[in-house]
């Protein structure tokens, strides 16, 4: 086909297509590049950083960058797994995450991320932050302890669900997801039937009375390490 | 009450035509009138210009001089920039404190002051310096800080405080500020005298390409810092797809340490706006955008004025200089917010945003203010555009170095005999600029401010140019007895404070720096803490999404480098190589005091 065009990933040959990010033809092509706020059915965020990849020699987020004929890609060299590594390890001492007692454990995309990269704890010091949490809605708890800030939920509600129920607030540091109301999560749309309230990558947006369904040992990440459904295609 | 809100914010949002992308000018509006934005009135914003509250949230908490709790009706604005620390800023923080009977960051019970501390507002000329609403107060003394206060006490209107009239236009009647230039020497291309309309009649007699050519043969690029070519930025603007185009200008210096612009508005406005008409003649635009930092908001009478004035002279509006060309240039004010000089976010800001940055691709060229092919520019560099159309782009061409032609004007501050602007030809080299500025006693200076480098006398000898040491102009000279550590620290605090918060390594990193320094200062650093202040300082320059969080850890990672052994000296060398990261015995101190022995563990 005249449409497509090849670049190569860590020297391997991919194909891509118009429009695609380097992100969205490593996925089809079974090559895994972390990522945290990426989600295929989203726009892309650019946040995390988690996905940075060298475009022929200059680092670029693979979730926006679109890919190219032509382009040379690193993914996996050992400089850029110890930078992501960082990354996630930033994150974790950011917010407040107990992984034992987390409704999330299992099926959290911060902690597979964590696994994968062999991080047993952080290198960086906790920062102990003073975190918000809501209980107010009748479904649906935010605990912004274990908020990363990848705007997954901001995204979800605004252009899928049309509800606008987050944005956020405050800068540096302080920059917080907040709800579209005066007082309350309570006060939003926010239904436990929207894509906002099932596409938190953490444990930050749990939908009440179902956090064990599931137990603990037969979740997604129990077995295999995350991005394994990718590099199995 | 609810009512008379009501009206307030109805009549606030009509004004801007309920438009939700004149959110700054609204919020800011809402602002001025109540003294903060309740959450009552962004619900009400909200709904006059179709957006939803969170919107209005979001803006509101983003900007430093806006806020949803309530203000006193002076706010004092204290700047802690290195350099206002330098000349005594605290004397001055105190006096401010024990006369208004409250801290920073508190508002008087009475509800008439709020006492803050601001970064730099563009005045490390004349430190210590602050903003009393929109008035600058410049050289302040513990006494001065007194009077103002007694002042406003008595009057509370901080346009009554009584000052000396600053230099040029500064003493215009639209200024009346206490503001100096301090513009210490001139060069050929902005600060020549220039005959009103010449650049602008040198363009209008040739083609937008052929305009485009010129300043392309010129090789002008980009006084921001980054150094891209502007001929070349032009002509991706130009020939990006779809007929609204934009001209921006970027007046959000903010970088602590830098002034010029200040000056280029207050002294040569017209060859800016000259500028700015030039690229929308070249590009295809028909408006232009000036966006000022809120700390500048004293000079906008002023330059609206000027702006009224071209269009009376018929260099703005319709049909400019009868050629058929229309064009003309409006003010967007910012409000605090240093990320807001990145190109991007400066857009989202115009929009009535947050001051996020945006991803690229898409460029502002392609896809940049609304969605339209944008062109953004530093200040000076539309001033050396106009140069260039009415003297010729060899003419420019000929000026400064190999690679870096024209002039650079440049914000020198610090431990140095003649502060000021200095617009000098590209090429010379930091000695010789540290000769100009009578700085016999200088150890250290930093190049290009907090987000350039901490250069060492070793250094000295290398040339101001985009190929040696490029620089957005800020320069800051650090005499005999300076704290290296304490630099990058008031540096990295500016950091912290300025980051939007939207990347990972930016939001995170520049806090964990900042700790890890203070760790070292404390006395409780250890060798391996240098190497990890290198290692996350490479992260977060690879990393990040924007400029800010690409060099923010160039304070410490440049001083680590060029000052090794002031850190060296800093850090406790363990053969173990275990982190003494606290004090046991100070941690011991409480309950070694209630049960009144020492501890026998730890002797």
């Amino acid at each position: 086909m005249s449409e497509t065009y090849n670049f190569t990933i860590d020297g391997k040959e991919i194909t891509g297509r118009p429009g695609q990010t380097i992100l969205q033809a490593a996925d089809e092509a079974g090559v895994y590049i972390p990522r945290l706020c990426a989600h295929k059915e989203l726009c892309a965020h650019g946040s995390c950083r988690v996905c940075t990849v060298m475009v022929n020699g200059r680092p670029q987020s693979a979730c926006t960058q679109p890919a190219g004929a032509g382009m040379v890609v690193e993914n996996e060299t050992p400089k850029l797994l110890g930078m992501r590594k960082q990354l996630i390890d930033m994150l974790f001492v950011e917010g407040n995450h107990f992984c034992m007692f987390c409704e999330k454990s299992g099926n959290c995309e911060l902690q597979g991320l964590a696994y994968r990269f062999g991080i047993m704890a952080p290198q960086h010091p906790y920062m102990f932050q003073k975190k918000d949490v809501d209980a107010s809605h009748p479904d649906i708890y935010i605990d912004q302890n274990r908020c990363i800030v990848c705007a997954r939920c901001v995204r979800a509600s605004h252009d899928v669900d049309g509800k606008s129920a987050f944005g956020f607030v405050g800068r540096g540091i302080h920059k917080k997801i907040a709800f579209n109301a005066e007082h309350n999560l309570s006060e939003t749309k926010l239904a436990a039937t929207d894509m906002a309230a099932g596409i938190c990558p953490v444990g930050a947006i749990i939908k009440k009375r179902v956090g064990f369904a599931i137990p603990v040992g037969q979740r997604k990440y129990d077995t295999k390490p995350i991005g394994s459904d990718i590099e199995k295609r | 009450m609810k009512e008379n809100l009501e009206k307030v914010i109805k009549e606030i949002c009509g004004k801007h035509g309920n438009d939700r992308s004149k959110m700054m000018d609204i919020v800011s509006g809402v602002h001025s009138q109540l003294g903060h934005v309740p959450g009552e009135a962004m619900g009400l914003i909200a709904a006059e210009c179709k957006a939803e509250r969170i919107d209005v949230e979001s803006v509101v908490s983003f900007y430093a001089f806006f806020s949803k709790e309530p203000k006193g009706r002076v706010v004092i604005r204290l700047c802690n920039d290195i350099v206002d620390q330098m000349y005594g800023v605290q004397r001055v923080a105190a006096a401010f404190k024990e006369e208004l009977g409250i801290d920073f960051g508190q508002t008087t019970p009475d509800g008439k002051f709020s006492l803050e501390w601001a970064p730099c507002i563009g005045m490390c000329d004349q430190p210590p310096a602050a903003m009393i609403g929109d008035k600058i107060m410049t050289w302040l003394s513990s006494d001065s800080a007194r009077e103002i206060v007694r002042t406003l006490k008595e009057c509370g209107d901080p346009s009554k405080l009584k000052h000396t009239l600053g230099d040029g236009n500064n003493a215009h009647e639209l200024v009346q500020s206490a503001v100096s230039n301090n513009l210490r020497e001139k060069g050929a291309v902005v600060f020549a005298p220039m005959e009103l309309g010449a650049g602008l009649a040198a363009a209008l007699s040739v083609s937008p390409t052929d305009v485009i050519k010129k300043m392309i043969s010129s090789r002008l690029r980009g006084r921001g810092g980054a150094g891209f070519p502007a001929g070349m930025k032009w002509e991706f603007t130009r020939n990006a797809a779809g007929d609204e185009k934009y001209i921006l200008c970027n007046a959000d210096e903010g970088e602590p340490g830098t002034f010029k612009d200040r000056v280029i508005l207050t002294e040569a406005p017209n060859v800016l706006f000259e500028g700015m008409t030039i690229a929308g003649y070249a590009i295809g635009s028909k408006q232009g955008l000036l966006y000022l930092r809120g700390e500048y908001a004293y000079l906008r009478a002023f330059l609206e004025n000027v702006l009224a004035e071209r269009r009376k002279a018929g260099l703005l509006g319709k049909n400019i200089m009868g050629k058929g060309f229309d064009y003309d240039i409006r003010i967007q004010m910012g409000a605090g917010a240093y990320v807001c000089g990145e190109e991007t976010a400066l857009i989202s800001s115009c929009e009535g945003l947050r001051g996020d940055p945006k991803n690229r691709p898409p460029f502002p060229a392609q896809k940049g203010y609304l969605g339209k092919p944008s062109c953004v520019n530093n200040v000076e560099t539309y001033c050396a555009a106009a140069r260039i159309m009415e003297k010729g782009d060899a003419w420019f061409a000929a000026l400064g170095s190999q690679g870096s032609s024209g002039t650079k004007l440049l914000s020198i501050s610090g431990d140095c005999k003649r502060p000021g602007v200095y617009e000098l030809p590209f090429g010379v080299t930091l000695k010789d600029v540290l000769e100009r500025v009578g700085a016999e006693e200088c150890i250290a200076v930093q190049v290009g401010g907090p987000s350039g480098q901490l250069v060492s006398k070793a250094d000295f000898g290398r040339k101001i140019c985009y190929d040696d040491l490029a620089t957005g102009g800020a320069i800051v000279v650090f005499g005999k007895g300076r704290d290296i550590l304490e630099i990058a620290h008031n540096y990295m605090e500016f950091f912290c404070e300025e980051s939007c918060g939207y990347c990972t390594p930016c939001r995170v990193g520049n806090e964990l720096m900042k700790s890890r320094l203070e760790r070292i200062m404390a006395g409780h650093g250890e060798s391996s803490d240098l190497r990890y202040i290198e290692e996350l300082g490479l992260t977060m320059k690879t990393m990040s999404r924007c400029g800010l969080g690409q060099t923010s850890a160039n304070p410490v990672v440049t001083s680590l480098k060029n000052f090794r052994s002031e850190y060296e000296k800093r850090v406790i060398k363990r053969e173990d190589g275990m982190q003494p990261s606290f004090d046991i015995h100070k941690a011991l101190e409480t309950s070694e005091g209630i049960t009144g022995r020492k501890s026998v563990h730890f002797v």
